[in-house]
């Protein structure tokens, strides 16, 4: 029972610090730089993502949550999953664009996959071309405010043909 | 005998595809000997979509929206590009206020870029405050793009044949506003970047390029013209309303990357001065034209000034509502080679800051090359050829 307790307190202690300072990681998996640069607009001071506590952060291995933007051509791909592989868990994903959602105007593009969530797992969509950047900061406190539920779904284990599988496991 | 043998080893820095001094993919083999960079090799390629080969499968104005997102910083210039070469092809003329609207978006959309650049190169310097107060007064004119057009970034002014917005004497005055604020700003930047100590020590006499260098690698726009090559379409060329509202070319002589901030900074005067001369003698009249739907057969070939240096266009119709070939070169592609070459005898430390000194743009510039060095080579790729092409390519990459 105490056990029980203080691993309780323990998991919504770690829930409580991640939606408060969730590390971001860029990355630009085949974009037109639109949405990248509104990805950075939303750092900068007239939007300040920071005041979130969200911080941009350089590898992956540092941070929770990836923002994805592109449609994913073939050679970025293998990078994007191994960028993937490399966040601790729990990680989240978030796609931005039109073209991180299904591709965009290069849908059916002979070097594109099609969209993030073809890849690896998506948690949040953000749609536009490009999203403006209060819509990238809605997408983003929308993810963390999912978080607060006890039980989120993420978590991964990459199959043999390179793509992701989700399956629930607890924060 | 142990010491010189560690001394003779040199070392290969890998960099990319994801790398926190790159917002955008690519990859650098940068080799080393300590910490001074003996060879670099470049690959680039991780933001081809394929799109010379896509828009032969859409219309022509279907094609302006695909286009335009071929780079989300200057994609008015390749819609602008692609409508002059288009309208050239139809022989029709475009209303001379329309011209002008065009300019106008141009030169705003320069400001944007260069002001985009400076604080993402000053990120790179590992001066952030100047990256947050560029960026902070960089949302002036992303907010005058947005009350002209509706969108901050792809603004879809162009349409074939002329311009989808008119600009009211409120919008005039609102522009007018904003860019007396940024050419305070301007001021201060430019003696930021020009006496700042600190900031000096990352840049002066950093990536030198000589004007002869500069003319044999073909380094083109702003990266060019900090080396004191006079080298402008908007000059040389003039195209659109330049013939009537005339740019001035802007030079620096050491060609180092400080050059390359005032270059830039003091091009901003330049767009000032010009959007303000468009909007006190806008030319009255109509916005467009009827273009027609089936473009006459034949080609032509399109140079416009991008924020970056020439925007290349070839444009080749058959007579139908598609396009037979579009063939892009963006300028980052003929300024790439300059990084390669000026990075040797560098330290790791300043390689970001030389290539952030071109002001690349990946997504603009990844096309897909075949080299075959037999005479008479002719193939035409089909759309599935180069699908299976680009599977096999990466299946062999892979295993």
């Amino acid at each position: 029972m105490t056990q029980n307790l203080l691993q309780d307190t323990i998991q919504r202690l770690k829930t409580w610090a991640r939606i408060n300072s969730p590390w971001v990681l860029h990355f630009n998996s085949g974009s037109c730089n639109g949405c990248d640069i509104e990805i950075l607009a939303t750092l900068t001071p007239r939007y300040d993502l920071e005041r979130f506590g969200i911080k941009l952060m350089g590898s992956p291995r540092h941070a929770d949550v990836l923002l994805c933007t592109g449609a994913v051509t073939r050679q970025a791909r293998d990078r994007l999953v191994r960028i993937y592989e490399q966040m601790h868990d729990p990680k989240f994903v978030v796609a931005i664009g039109a073209c991180a959602l299904s591709g965009g105007v290069f849908r059916g593009c002979y070097n594109v996959m099609d969209g993030i969530d073809q890849v690896i797992p998506v948690h949040a969509y953000i749609p536009g071309c490009p999203p403006r950047p209060e819509a990238i900061i809605d997408g983003v406190v929308k993810l963390l405010s999912s978080l607060s539920i006890p039980t989120a779904k993420v978590e991964t284990q990459p199959s043999t043909d390179g793509r992701i599988e989700t399956k629930e496991c607890s924060l | 005998m142990m010491e010189k043998k560690i001394m003779d080893e040199t070392f290969t820095v890998p960099i990319g595809p994801q790398h926190p001094a790159l917002k955008e993919p690519s990859h650098f083999r940068i080799t080393v000997d300590g910490e001074i960079v003996t060879n670099a090799v470049v690959r680039l390629g991780y933001a081809h979509r394929g799109i010379e080969k896509a828009v032969e499968g859409r219309n022509w104005i279907q094609n302006l929206y695909m286009l335009e997102r071929i780079c989300g910083i200057c994609s008015h210039i390749h819609a602008t590009a692609y409508c002059l070469g288009v309208e050239q092809l139809a022989g029709v003329e475009v209303p001379p206020r329309a011209q002008a609207i065009r300019v106008l978006t141009a030169e705003l959309e320069r400001i944007h870029s260069h002001f985009l650049w400076v604080g993402v190169a000053a990120h790179e310097a590992g001066f952030d405050t100047l990256f947050m107060y560029i960026w902070r007064d960089r949302e002036t004119v992303m907010d005058l793009l947005e009350t002209l057009s509706g969108n901050r970034v792809n603004y879809s002014v162009n349409i074939l044949g002329g311009v989808k917005f008119d600009i009211n004497e409120e919008q005039a005055d609102a522009i007018r506003k904003g860019l007396d604020y940024l050419e305070e700003r301007t001021n201060h930047y430019l003696d930021v970047v020009s006496n700042d100590a600190m900031f000096l020590q990352r840049t002066s006499g950093i990536g030198v390029m000589t004007r002869n260098q500069a003319e044999v690698l073909g380094t083109v726009g702003p990266t060019a013209r900090a080396s004191n090559v006079a080298r402008d379409v908007r000059v040389e060329a003039p195209y659109g309303a330049y013939f009537d509202y005339p740019a001035n070319i802007v030079l620096e002589e050491r060609g180092d990357l400080t050059a390359r901030f005032v270059v830039r900074i003091k091009e901003l005067f330049e767009s000032y001065r010009l959007i303000r001369l468009i909007l006190d003698t806008l030319p009255s009249g109509d916005l467009e034209t009827r273009m027609p739907r089936r473009i006459k057969e034949g080609e032509t070939v399109c140079r416009v000034e991008a924020p970056r240096g020439e925007l290349f266009y070839f444009i080749k119709s058959n007579g139908t509502d598609m396009p037979e070939r579009i063939k892009i070169r963006t300028p980052t592609i003929c300024n790439m080679t300059s990084v390669v070459k000026l990075v040797i005898g560098h330290q790791l430390a300043d390689v970001p800051m030389i290539l952030v000194g071109i002001d690349p743009c990946f997504s603009c510039n990844d096309r897909m090359v075949i080299l075959d060095r037999s005479d008479g080579y002719k193939q035409q790729w089909t759309w599935e050829a180069l699908r299976q092409h680009g599977i096999d390519y990466y299946h062999e990459q892979h295993s």
